[in-house]
């Protein structure tokens, strides 16, 4: 039996009423014991820390099968762990797409070679997520998919997504939703707006978001089906959100570090690594995203981990593909400019980060209990350091915050009861 | 000055103000009998078209030669260089052979920034998709400044598709850093959001803006974009914005008739127009390589005179 206790640690669990200093033994990768003064042979001392249920990232791009130049299973789940992370959950924008058994089983079973953290794939929505036909979902689900999405792309068909809406009520997992009218957005570039006007670059209205966000609240509450909305980005989609949450409905939503931290004006030196999709909108909707991170209206904070090669980056912008490699960046950037600014507190970034995309997903995380597999992310609040993507694990070091200063990382992590130093 | 040239945005009214004495300066080399001074002997300038072009070429290439540096010429279509070599590697490359100032032209905004990234030389924007045009700007300045003597308290209207132009872009910048009141003109699928921020006015009807104007900036219709639908047809579109005498007789008796060419005649300007006593539309070509030179002469030249002799 291999012990090891973590000793002298806040203990913070937001979701089992724990915040105060214990010890935590853990006994063949499983939690056997919280509380004060344990003994064991093997032990570290946390003094100074803050021991959370492990961090889940609900929303990053693998890559892999297809596009191993950009990020790989290997490179990706290591970046991950690296970040804090203890789960992630993978998007189904690979090629092929992750729209049939083999290539779900093939992504979970990459993971496992690899072993660095625990990796929940994400199907498709509809077959080469071409938004035309369903596809399997019943047997991506039985090959270990968490969720089914079409994320990367909308479906753009409002029949389509009623049937898929009304098809995935089988299944306990929600629909989770790229919110983009495509016709709208068509070859646009950043935020429609006065930086758009300025830069000559074609603009995606913030409408385009918005319009899809209100068709599909509709026609989830008529086939009474979930939805989970990823990246949210606009002012009006949190009230949307929240108008409906307050209806009951079951809808949940997420929003990236570089949506609440980065406005349009960021585009204007022209940098390709602010490129991304939704676009970087403007200050007014940084404040509004902060409101439903307070209000509950928004329960996640995801990386939408997008890497890409230097090449593909290297380019005019017009040319240049859509994404930020965010998933090495997302804890410090959080605890430093969301936290310890006092937007949310850190029990409710821990639900955020990890409580809540492991109720959403129904994975069992988010959680310090006796009995559950050891997974656990350790804080040290007072650690500052720079963000530079050269010492970045992911292959993508496409990032618009390079050079940037934080006070607070993730400085440990146990992992299916193996202990990890982060660094 | 900044080392480049990349848009209006980043200059001040002192720099605007040093850029027309100095285009004064080089448009009285242009009237020489022999037309060319030393002051670039041994520099390099690369002219690099990504875009087909013709005036600001041709325009550029005089200026430079007007000043005896050396010249490249490189051009390339946009789908070429994207198939096969990158910007990125096309500009080392062209470094490598040793070029002092670089000229360039591209469909995708922020181009010139790119290229001032990798080359570290001067550059200079001659015009970077619906981004920006800073030498068109500054020649437009020069001209309107010549007939007249001022640019603070002038009426300026910009008639046209603003959405698309980069001439529209810079011009908002420069004319009103200088003091001018610019009033922008066209249906409003072709203004761009927002843009009243800049501390312009917009207006739907072309009478409006020409009502009393000191200048009537007439922009070039690009016929392509009435197929991505941004309004009905030409001929309505005609209609309402072409300037004709009607329209011109509402401005000012001393109004300038100004377009930055190509024009599309009886399009956005009807010929009697475009040939009118009032119209500089010939002016503005030649002081844009007056213009040009000066620009080569304050990004390059300065300095050059002690090492050339």
């Amino acid at each position: 039996m291999k012990k090891l206790l973590i000793k002298n640690a806040r203990v913070l669990s937001p979701a089992d009423g724990i915040d105060e200093k214990l010890d935590v033994l853990i006994c063949d990768g499983r939690i056997e014991k919280i509380d004060k003064k344990l003994s064991a042979e093997e032990s570290i001392d946390m003094s100074g820390k803050i021991v959370c249920p492990g961090f889940v990232d609900m929303h990053v791009h693998l890559r892999e099968p297809g596009y191993e130049e950009k990020e790989t299973i290997y490179t990706g789940t290591k970046a991950a762990m690296y970040g804090g992370f203890t789960a992630v959950a993978c998007m189904a924008n690979t090629s092929p797409v992750a729209d049939n058994r083999a290539t779900v089983e093939f992504i979970i079973n990459q993971n496992e070679k690899a072993g660095f953290v625990r990796l929940f794939p994400i199907g498709s929505v509809t077959k080469g997520q071409k938004g035309e036909e369903l596809a399997e979902i019943a047997d991506i689900y039985a090959a270990g998919a968490a969720a089914i999405s079409d994320d990367g792309k909308c479906i753009m068909s409002a029949e389509i997504m009623r049937r898929a809406l009304e098809y995935n009520r089988m299944f306990p997992s929600p629909l989770i939703v790229h919110a983009e009218d495509l016709v709208l957005s068509r070859s646009g570039q950043i935020n429609e707006g006065l930086v758009s006007t300025l830069l000559g670059l074609k603009g995606m209205p913030r409408e385009a978001e918005d319009v899809i966000i209100a068709r599909d609240l509709e026609l989830m509450k008529y086939v009474s089906s979930r939805i989970h909305f990823a990246h949210l980005s606009t002012r009006r989609g949190v009230e949307l959100v929240r108008e409906a949450r307050k209806q009951g409905l079951p809808v949940s939503a997420e929003v990236t570090p570089h949506h609440l931290l980065l406005t349009d004006t960021a585009v204007k030196t022209f940098d390709t690594n602010t490129k991304v999709n939704p676009p970087l909108r403007t200050l007014e909707d940084i404040e509004a995203l902060c409101e439903g991170l307070r209000d509950g209206t928004v329960e996640v904070i995801a990386s939408d981990h997008a890497p890409h090669t230097f090449e593909d980056k290297d380019c005019e912008y017009i040319f240049a593909p859509f994404g930020i490699s965010g998933i090495e960046t997302l804890v410090p950037l959080m605890l430093d400019r969301i936290v310890a600014k006092g937007v949310i507190s850190l029990p409710e970034f821990i639900n955020k980060i990890s409580v809540n995309p492991a109720r959403i997903l129904n994975i069992p995380f988010g959680h310090i209990q006796p009995g559950q597999e050891a997974n656990l992310t350790v804080l040290d609040l007072e650690v500052s350091g720079t963000i530079r993507v050269d010492r970045f694990h992911s292959k993508g070091h496409n990032s618009p915050f390079d050079g940037w200063n934080y006070k607070g990382r993730a400085v440990y992590s146990v992992i299916a009861g193996k202990l990890n130093k982060l660094d | 000055m900044e080392k480049s040239l990349h848009d209006i945005e980043n200059l001040t009214r002192d720099d605007l103000e040093l850029i027309l004495a100095t285009s004064e300066q080089f448009r009285e080399i242009s009237e020489r009998r022999v037309k060319k001074v030393p002051t670039l002997r041994g520099k390099t300038i690369c002219l690099f078209f990504i875009e087909n072009s013709t005036r600001t070429r041709i325009s550029f290439e005089l200026a430079a030669k007007r000043m005896s540096a050396d010249l490249i010429n490189f051009s390339a279509s946009t789908s070429s260089l994207q198939k096969g070599e990158s910007l990125t590697d096309t500009v080392k490359t062209i470094m490598a052979m040793g070029v002092d100032l670089f000229v360039i032209r591209h469909s995708a905004p922020g181009s010139s920034r790119r290229v001032e990234q990798v080359a570290g030389v001067p550059v200079i924007n001659a015009g970077d998709g619906p981004h920006a045009h800073p030498t068109q700007a500054l020649l437009d300045l020069f001209t309107i400044y010549r007939h007249k003597k001022k640019i603070e308290g002038l009426k300026v209207a910009i008639i046209g598709d603003i959405y698309h132009s980069r001439v529209a872009r810079s011009n908002i910048f420069s004319l009103t850093r200088m003091g001018a009141e610019v009033v922008l003109c066209g249906p409003p699928t072709l203004i761009p959001r927002e843009i009243e921020k800049l501390g312009v006015q917009v207006t739907y009807s072309v009478d409006e803006a020409c009502k009393m104007a000191d200048v009537i900036m007439c922009l070039r219709m690009q016929l392509e974009r009435q197929q991505s639908g941004m309004f009905p047809s030409m001929r309505e579109y005609i209609q309402l914005y072409r300037i004709d005498e009607k329209r011109v007789s509402l401005a000012k008796d001393d109004v300038i008739i100004m377009h930055p060419g190509p024009m599309n005649r009886g399009v956005e300007i009807i010929p009697e127009i475009a040939y009118h006593h009032r119209s500089v539309i010939e002016e503005q070509v030649t002081n844009g390589v007056a213009t040009r030179m000066a620009l080569f002469y304050l990004l390059l030249g300065r300095g050059n005179e002690e090492t050339a002799d």
